[in-house]
């Protein structure tokens, strides 16, 4: 075992380890844009969508059919058929297939956590907004939206996590996928590739258990002072469990 | 490894493939299902632990969340990888325990938080009258206070197995995977061979469906009361 620990040791400290073209920093820059970029387009595209149909109050029984689905279907399999099918109609690159599944994975929790934040908002506040006269536009806007923000961001969170956890099976399809290379690459050596195995694991779960701490630090900057106070034992109580 | 992609001279689907190897594919299946229940089975072992400490023990619950819920979140490639030095991947039963103490770090956030959850949520007046008929703790426990929690916790159980058995598929990476092998091998072939994917993307996502209607099935039998009132 110690043997093994000095195995990890020494790959970290291997020359070019850190800076070079398949070194931690560029695998690191690489492992975050390829789960940003999906995240962004997600959020642009769900979050609307999801407001408005929440505020509308349809297809409620089509987003919980989506919660399900969302979650039955294999993230490793999605990522590979996806890249199969891109292949099939002409697209080489290895890029695209792998954003347009972690873009597939990450709407279902933003869609649904919306829809239900904005749908669960307390209906005697909207009734009071609208009892002192605020147009739907303003019931939206200035209660609904802000008191749905907390289960909204949840969602967020769990969708980001989601994909920064598949962004390293893209590593099997390509040289690509972040810091998964070095865990797909280490077992593909088999024993003797583990202490590589062992040091992509531990980079993976450093960064995506620090992007969780950072997310949940910022989270009430974003919020609204009196949403803030709101207990967040409620929030967590709305949302559907990730 | 790099896969060549671009054969759009394959069929997508090869039905002859599927009946040739419909032995391999059963073989797979019940890989699959061994790998889900036996995770199930230890997580739901431990979750009830878990609970049960959280539950006596009102200030272990939050470390005991934390913990937990540290698992959940790292990525599941990285607890396989993390795991496998430890136990080792060289024999077949090194590489089954690997893939099952990862798995089963997946279990334990959702079904100890649906346990703790559904025995917190019976309504204080029940168990006072249960405790006013003359039960005493453990009685109550097991015959009130249980019972009452059940949809909550096969809510967790059914969560629990529907994830399960996506992240199986991974486990082809260490040379398991149960239908995840299929995906895996018909990438690493010299050309892409769709139809295997597809085979294992599908059935994966058919055991998760039946598997989770089944424990809707199992719970709607558990609690029979439910139906009396019309639910």
């Amino acid at each position: 075992m110690m043997d093994f620990l000095a195995d990890v040791v020494a790959w970290f400290s291997e020359s070019g380890r850190w800076l070079s073209g398949d070194g931690v920093l560029p695998r690191t820059a690489e492992h975050l844009w390829l789960a940003i970029l999906p995240m962004a387009i997600a959020i642009a595209f769900a979050l609307p969508l999801a407001v408005w149909l929440g505020h509308r109050r349809i297809g409620e029984f089509a987003v919980n059919a989506l919660v399900n689905v969302g979650r039955a279907v294999p993230s490793f399999g999605l990522l590979i058929l996806a890249a199969v099918f891109f292949s099939r109609s002409g697209v080489s690159l290895r890029f695209w297939p792998v954003v347009v599944t972690l873009v597939a994975l990450a709407i279902p929790p933003i869609f649904t956590n919306a829809y239900t934040a904005i749908v669960t908002v307390s209906p005697g506040s909207v009734e009071a907004a609208r009892g002192v006269g605020y147009t739907e536009n303003q019931v939206l806007w200035q209660v609904e939206v802000p008191m749905g923000a907390p289960l909204v961001l949840a969602g967020i969170r769990i969708s980001f996590l989601q994909v920064l956890a598949t962004v390293p099976l893209a590593a099997v399809l390509s040289s690509g996928g972040g810091l998964g290379q070095y865990v797909v690459r280490g077992f593909a050596r088999g024993t003797s590739g583990l202490d590589e195995v062992f040091a992509g694991a531990l980079l993976i779960a450093v960064l995506t258990l620090g992007a969780d701490w950072l997310f949940t630090r910022l989270e009430p900057l974003v919020l609204p002072e009196g949403v803030r106070r709101l207990s967040s034992v409620e929030v967590r109580a709305r949302a559907s469990v990730s | 490894m790099n896969p060549v992609f671009g054969q759009a001279t394959t069929p997508l689907f090869d039905w002859d493939w599927v009946t040739r190897n419909l032995d391999t594919i059963l073989e797979k299946t019940l890989e699959h299902l061994k790998l889900t229940g036996v995770a199930l089975g230890f997580g739901l072992l431990l979750s009830v632990l878990l609970a049960a400490v959280a539950i006596w023990k009102g200030r272990a619950y939050r470390p005991i969340g934390a913990f937990t819920g540290a698992l959940y979140t790292i990525p599941s490639l990285a607890v396989f990888a993390l795991v496998a030095p430890i136990i080792g991947i060289g024999t077949s039963s090194q590489r089954f325990w690997t893939a099952e103490v990862a798995l089963v770090s997946y279990t334990l956030l959702i079904l100890v938080r649906n346990i703790v959850t559904g025995i917190q949520s019976v309504p204080a007046g029940v168990s006072e009258a249960a405790r006013g008929m003359g039960y005493r703790e453990g009685g109550l426990l097991a015959r009130i206070e249980v019972p009452i929690a059940i949809p909550a916790i096969i809510a967790g159980v059914r969560i629990a197995a529907v994830t399960v058995i996506g992240l199986v598929t991974v486990t082809s990476l260490l040379g398991l995977g149960g239908l995840g092998f299929f995906i895996l091998d018909g990438l690493r072939r010299s050309i892409i061979f769709p139809t295997e994917i597809i085979v294992g993307v599908v059935l994966s996502v058919a055991l998760a469906a039946v598997l989770d209607l089944g424990l809707l099935m199992l719970g709607r039998f558990l609690t029979p009361w439910m139906r009396a009132h019309g639910r």
